[in-house]
């Protein structure tokens, strides 16, 4: 049987910050830039990341759905944690089964297509790769106009519901360096750009290429639409050297959401999965110290394959970010005055979290089997009827919700203030107090309509540790 | 059947710091000068008190933990000494405490004292603090304004009320407080705002401005309690005060994790008061008690408990407010002394601040905020938040009322 993808997701921030509000407050450095001062990229809320965005992506993927997965593969190059598995905590927020194997990787902008390739060629049960990636990049740079933060996600495997079966494809290793980063640092160190057109990506593709056809049977001619993760011009030289039609470039997302690095091929190929229809062949480049390339056909199940809100669906949602500084400081780029209120120690009880973990990464709660009540946290003693232990797992992570009751608070701590928070009443039942997120002032009622989202609830500056937690926010039509 | 503490215990001598940012004392200091108060005004010696309660909230942040700061201040001759904490209704547990040895029988004399040094953080507002190690990893960072105006947001909503006038009788309800506080030389804040100055004034937490957050002050409370058989042997006649009822309603999780609760009242109030107003024999509240004391960290809040108690109906309390019902020359005065908004919440002193005005009204020593002849009077303290807190009342009153 062929290996293939059988469901995709996405996920792209809320906020998206317009090029001109960089430029505004960049161009004294670089005028070059007032030419790039149109559209925008999606940037992370304070209490986004790449773990934040996989979890997401992973759920618009899933769909609610609990599959068994072999594995589950997160591919980024800005994961939170350097030695904690990052997977390991997007399968615990996903809710999945703990006997599936975890695996970070990165190390480079490619790590993606190369663990997809690794996949369809070895895998023989289902798994998920996960791609996302939060960069950071200079104030003033161009960096800063190109990169946008978003995930994408693949559930892969085999049979019938395969929309898109995996053809051929092939690698290819050679340490140009293009750019890079090393352990620990903040910042990329680019190289120029027309060095890696030409030594990179036209003679790298077509070499990877050409190797992939092979593997696959088929000729250039037979691509409808070529995934290619560098600069769109760079991307019509290669169309010429592969003679592939150059308007079977698919949209490389740089109008409304901007280069989501090794995640932008994921992203793009799920963008292109949206819009495609049966015996449509796809070539997926990834780039970055070689090359990858991964050959498709869509098969007719892609008309059956549930849907998310995916790239185009999250795309549709935006709310813009006015402020550059803010988004600064959301980084960590500039530092604010915050008060003494933000020295308050965030400290993690480890044992405590180790304990609940269930309760904080999966949002599983309880429901008594002797009242019935859906309640957080799970406790001995039911809220309601207080019968002892009767209570069984409830997850709330999908549940719908309104809010009960709220506030803006000015006095609070927040990275970006006020901070707001209330009660909220869960559809099924059961009631907490949580910190909303992603709404603007002035948004929130009483009975506003929400949906949860996993999210990063404090950062312990002084440990270097961040700890997550579902947030409510706003909630929105599939 | 219990029979409850109903004129079983009287209070024979009370004493209160002066509140405030006292830049210059520590909390040692403002129990000597509340206990100072209260001793001589109960004509015993120190050396005549059998046990003492303490409380205080933010030990951390001031005393440090235990009752051993109460017994080295005050350098009490090795006595029992106990520390009780209960959020902001510490200091009518301090009380009970004391009461209920004395009820019991295990002492003839008991002092309950409460105190909080605050102002020693560095910044504006409560101190932050940790919420639990488990909580901490769900709950929001919240503040006391915080979590208390999310009471406004359900308030209005339950009762249909546009949010603008519900910030006019938020407003009354500070204006008054401030009014009153005038006449208090005790009280922290003694400005006078006007109804648009309060309206006007810089959000703290949505709808909470300003004005409508009590003073985070320093200070002391303290009262001395003995029976009535005692108290009549040192003198006191018609004019002894009783300890008409002390009951407690703490929370049990319902607010925070059931939909029952729709967040527009406080659910323990109403519980606590019912079983005072038993234990006082209490029938119409509003037409017997002559004065009140409530928990008014925030403007909402005595609003909302204003209904809590029963004495305005539910959805009603706006009105009664903005008729001047709790105002000082109103049918029910409700904090004469300017409250928790003006007289300042020193967190562990303040049950026992409220209990000090009671007692000062009901002997006709209250100056030139005295009431005319009150014989009854209640207390509310409600320690923590909303969404789980300590409803704390007590009745206090002449002993024959």
């Amino acid at each position: 049987m062929t290996p293939g993808i059988l469901g995709w997701g996405a996920y792209v921030p809320l906020l998206r910050l317009p090029r001109a509000r960089i430029v505004t407050q960049t161009a004294w450095l670089n005028p070059g830039f007032r030419q790039q001062a149109h559209g925008e990229r999606a940037i992370c809320n304070w209490d986004e990341d790449a773990l934040t965005m996989a979890v997401e992506a992973g759920r618009d993927c899933l769909q609610g759905a609990r599959p068994v997965l072999a594995d589950l593969q997160l591919a980024s190059t800005t994961l939170p944690f350097a030695d904690r598995s990052n997977a390991g905590l997007v399968a615990a927020a996903l809710d999945l089964e703990e006997s599936v194997a975890t695996r970070d990787t990165g190390g480079s902008l490619r790590c993606a297509t190369s663990a997809l390739l690794a996949s369809l060629r070895g895998q023989t049960r289902a798994g998920l790769l996960i791609a996302s990636e939060h960069r950071l990049a200079r104030a003033g740079s161009a960096g800063e106009l190109r990169f946008g933060d978003a995930a994408a996600a693949l559930h892969l495997g085999y049979g019938e519901a395969v929309v898109a079966g995996f053809l051929g494809g092939a690698s290819l290793a050679r340490d140009l360096v293009d750019h890079y980063r090393a352990s620990g640092e903040r910042y990329d160190y680019p190289l120029e750009e027309r060095w890696i057109r030409d030594e990179g990506y036209l003679k790298m593709v077509p070499e990877v290429c050409a190797r992939a056809f092979s593997d696959a049977g088929l000729g250039a001619d037979a691509v409808d639409t070529l995934i290619f993760p560098g600069p769109v011009r760079v991307g019509q030289a290669v169309c010429r050297r592969l003679g592939v039609d150059p308007s079977r470039l698919a949209d490389d997302l740089a109008a409304n959401c901007g280069h989501a690095g090794s995640a932008q091929p994921l992203l793009m190929l799920v963008h292109a999965l949206e819009e495609a229809s049966p015996g449509q062949v796809i070539l997926v480049l990834g780039f970055g110290q070689g090359a990858d390339a991964l050959l498709f056909r869509v098969t007719d199940a892609i008309t059956r394959a549930p849907r998310g809100l995916g790239v185009t669906g999250h795309l549709s949602l935006r709310r813009e970010e006015t402020e550059y500084l803010r988004y600064l400081s959301f980084t960590g780029q500039v530092e604010m005055e915050w008060g003494a209120r933000a020295e308050h120690d965030k400290r993690t009880a480890q044992s405590v979290y180790y304990r609940k973990r269930r309760a904080i990464t999966a949002f599983v709660g309880g429901r008594c089997t002797a009242c019935g009540t859906a309640q957080f946290p799970r406790t001995r003693a039911c809220v309601h009827c207080g019968a002892i232990d009767t209570q069984e797992e409830h997850r709330f992570a999908d549940s719908r919700a309104q809010v009960k009751s709220y506030t803006e608070d000015w006095q609070a701590h927040s990275p970006s203030p006020p901070l707001m928070y209330g009660s909220v009443s869960f559809a099924e039942g059961g009631s907490l107090m949580m910190e909303f997120t992603d709404f603007a002032t002035g948004e929130l009622s009483v009975g506003t309509p929400l949906r949860m989202v996993f999210r990063i609830k404090d950062i312990d500056e002084k440990r270097g540790f961040t700890r997550y937690f579902w947030k409510p926010a706003p909630a929105r039509s599939v | 059947m219990a029979q409850g503490i109903r004129d079983k215990v009287a209070i024979i001598g009370m004493g209160c710091s002066r509140f405030g940012e006292r830049w210059d004392c520590g909390h040692e200091d403002l129990m000597v000068e509340a206990f100072s108060e209260a001793v001589t005004d109960a004509g015993i010696d120190k050396s005549a008190v059998d046990a003492a309660w303490l409380g205080v909230f933010f030990d951390e942040q001031n005393t440090g933990k235990s009752a051993l700061p109460l017994s080295m201040a005050l350098r009490l001759p090795n006595i029992p000494v106990t520390r009780v904490e209960n959020l902001c209704a510490t200091g009518t547990e301090a009380l009970r405490g004391a009461t209920y040895a004395v009820a019991a029988g295990a002492c003839d004399i008991a002092l309950a004292m409460g105190v909080e040094k605050l102002k020693d953080t560095g910044y504006a507002g409560l101190p932050e603090r940790t919420k639990g190690t488990f909580e901490d990893l769900y709950l929001p960072n919240s503040t006391a304004p915080g979590a208390f105006a999310q009471l406004a947001s359900a308030y209005a909503n339950r009762h249909g009320i546009d949010m603008a006038e519900l910030k006019r009788a938020m407003a009354h309800v500070s204006w008054k407080s401030h009014q009153n506080a005038r006449h208090n030389p005790k009280a922290h804040l003694r400005n006078t705002p006007s109804i648009e100055d309060i309206l006007n004034a810089p959000m703290v937490s949505s709808p909470l401005g300003t004005y409508d957050c009590c003073g985070v002050s320093d200070g002391a409370a303290c009262a001395i309690v003995t029976t009535p058989e005692i108290a009549r042997s040192l003198g006191r006649r018609d004019d002894m005060v009783t300890v008409k009822a002390l009951q407690l309603a703490p929370s049990n999780g319902v607010e925070m994790g059931h939909e029952s609760w729709d967040g527009s009242y406080t659910l323990t109030t109403p519980l606590a008061a019912k079983r005072a107003y038993e234990e006082a024999g209490i029938r119409d509240a509003r037409r017997d008690l002559d004065l009140i004391e409530v928990h008014d960290c925030f403007s909402i809040t005595e609003l909302v408990i204003m209904e809590d108690l029963g004495l305005s109906p539910r959805g009603a309390a706006i009105r009664d407010v903005l008729d001047g019902v709790y105002d000082a020359d109103g049918e029910l005065p409700c904090q004469i002394d300017g409250g928790l908004k003006c007289f300042g919440h020193p967190i562990g002193a303040s049950g026992l601040r409220m209990v000090y005005e009671i007692y000062l009204q009901l002997l006709g020593r209250a100056g030139s905020r005295q009431l005319t002849q009150p014989k009854l009077g209640l207390t509310h303290n409600l320690g923590g938040i909303p969404i789980r807190n300590v409803a704390a009342i007590s009745v206090i009153g002449l002993h024959g009322a």
